[in-house]
């Protein structure tokens, strides 16, 4: 039997682009329509030979296939036994599997972190000192003038956000690209800066230099400088009178600013940019959310704790200190002595410090395919995709909550991220009994 | 040659981790180094060759690839993942980020030098300092 299922909502990035057309027969998707080249290798791909469709447990080096229960007894018991155990990932999964890691940490009295930490984590830390002038995505669409990204690449990492929400939608009161503008900020000419009516090229790790100059050009103040960054100052006014003169402007930032020397001091000086720019016109900001649900993972995290992420229960409460309770550090300083994983690759994307310490304590990861972090784990628990095999509520980068479908049945006995971590909660409160 | 590195997302990288994080397409699209063309003619490379990249923190051997990005002289860019993480700088500053962008590197020619593959990746990670 052969249908299509429509308004079907995208499970990679922060776009969460919800107007996805999935034909599926015979309980398998064989088409898929309005994808970005992202989103159609995730539908193509997602049940290949990668696909882990068995638990596996480690011994003396090798995988060895194990029974559902018996695996997450094993992994329950390690992670009850640990004094100080680590929970992180949580940016590819559903607000209810990360709702429930939130409650097993609270229980271990670990600690819980989400990709964040290596992402926008530097971004919350900017909110938390300055504020933040924000709006949804339709609002940019219906009504922005000018669009900035900086230090982002939409057309590799958001590849529809152009298309869907800024320069190249069709909103209610901007139609066509004519009405918009269109400038990048980046150490690169990237392909996103091939398509803006102004490129700044920024040398690296001087967004702050460049962020503050612009500052002044704003507030009218002379910039006694040829050039700044590696920008001539002429082209930081003109930037300045380009903000100070649109109607409706909107600054989206990306990673080049939380990844580079300076890291929320950067965020601090974006956030207040645009708070000063509200003085003269209207003006917001928005992350380039990277993961399709590390906004639900913040919402949860800080709605259940009130912090967004890096979490430690060790004192019996939820403590938040960036620097101390934060994944990278836990690990390089080698003090977590066994981690879950859920729905990410830290083996792959953490600096070589920190992959070393997972490599010595034992790590389960809960994830659909292999990857780096599997290779080293000791138990491997496999899950169904969400928003492909699983349903779920996701929340977009501009914090709308969308609501994603289950389009075909898991691979048999494969259960979502919530059902394996409620199991896992079960037991490990047997275990601390 | 001194270059200020880069890593992060590239359109190949997102294609290919969805295509499988041990896959041949994902190993193509991320173990590569990308090079303004005037800084490869400097270091007298031709696309497809190897190099070897050099921080304070460790190197790799890499594909050079001529960028689609450029100019950016000076600048090299790797795509994140574990190829990249191996000359990446874990100096967070007290912030949980480590430096993953605008990190001091060398670059040197390497012809004959071979690309790790994942699996001696790990191994070098586990059986190093």
């Amino acid at each position: 039997m052969e249908k299509t299922i429509y308004n079907v909502v995208c499970t990679v990035c922060g776009c969460c682009c919800d107007d996805l057309e999935v034909k599926v027969k015979d309980g398998k998707i064989i088409d898929v329509k309005n994808a970005c080249a992202v989103s159609l290798s995730k539908f193509q791909n997602y049940s290949n030979e990668e696909r882990i469709v068995k638990p596996m447990i480690k011994e003396n080096g090798e995988f060895k296939e194990y029974s559902f229960d018996e695996a997450i007894e094993k992994a329950s018991k390690i992670l009850a036994e640990a004094e100080y155990p680590l929970i992180y990932g949580l940016s590819l999964t559903s607000t209810e599997a990360v709702g429930k890691a939130v409650e097993l940490a609270e229980v271990l009295g670990g600690v819980i972190d989400n990709t964040t930490s290596v992402c926008h984590g530097p971004s919350l830390i900017g909110v938390h000192d300055i504020g933040v002038v924000t709006c949804t995505l339709g609002e940019v669409k219906n009504r922005a003038d000018l669009i900035i990204y900086w230090a982002s690449n939409p057309v590799f990492s958001h590849p529809r956000h152009l298309a869907r929400y800024t320069v190249f939608s069709k909103g209610k009161f901007r139609k066509e690209r004519k009405e918009r503008k269109l400038v990048v900020v980046d150490v690169r000419k990237t392909a996103t800066a091939k398509l803006a009516d102004m490129f700044i090229q920024v040398a690296p790790n001087q967004d702050y230099e460049l962020l503050s100059a612009l500052r002044m050009a704003v507030k009218g103040e002379e910039i006694y400088l040829d050039e700044v960054a590696g920008v001539p100052t002429s082209k930081i006014e003109e930037l300045a009178d380009l903000m100070i003169s649109c109607e409706f402007g909107i600054l989206f930032f990306g990673l080049g600013l939380t990844m580079s020397l300076g890291k929320s001091r950067n965020i601090d000086a974006a956030l207040s940019l645009v708070r000063d720019l509200n003085e003269r016109t209207k003006f917001l900001i928005m992350p380039m959310r990277g993961h399709y649900n590390v906004t639900g993972a913040n919402e949860v995290i800080a709605w259940q704790t009130g912090y967004p992420f890096a979490v430690d229960f060790t004192q019996g409460y939820p403590r938040y200190n960036p620097g101390e309770t934060t994944t990278i550090e836990i690990l390089t300083r080698g003090e977590c002595d066994a981690a879950l994983i859920i729905g990410s690759d830290p083996a792959a994307h953490f600096p070589v410090s920190a992959v070393k310490h997972l490599m010595k304590i034992p790590v389960i990861t809960v994830d659909p395919h292999k990857n780096a972090t599997t290779l080293i784990s000791t138990i491997v628990i496999p899950t169904a995709i969400t928003g492909i095999e699983s349903g779920g509520t996701i929340y977009r980068m501009d914090g709308v909550p969308l609501e994603c479908k289950k389009l075909v049945e898991p691979p048999l006995g494969v259960k979502s991220d919530e059902e394996i971590l409620t199991e896992i909660l079960t037991n490990v409160k047997k275990f601390k009994e | 040659m001194k270059f200020k590195l880069v890593t992060g997302r590239s359109l190949q990288q997102g294609a290919g981790k969805e295509a499988g994080k041990l896959s041949k397409e994902y190993f193509n699209n991320v173990a590569v180094c990308e090079f303004d063309p005037d800084d490869m003619e400097t270091l007298n490379i031709s696309p497809g060759e190897n190099v070897v990249v050099k921080t304070k923190f460790g190197e790799v051997v890499l594909k050079a690839v001529k960028s689609m990005q450029a100019p950016h002289k000076g600048i090299i860019f790797i795509p994140y993942g574990p190829w990249a993480n191996l000359v990446t700088d874990p100096e967070t500053h007290g912030s949980g980020m480590p430096n993953f962008k605008g990190i001091e590197a060398e670059v040197l020619p390497a012809k004959e030098e071979k690309i790790l593959t994942l699996k001696e990746v790990l191994e070098k990670i586990s059986g190093g300092k």
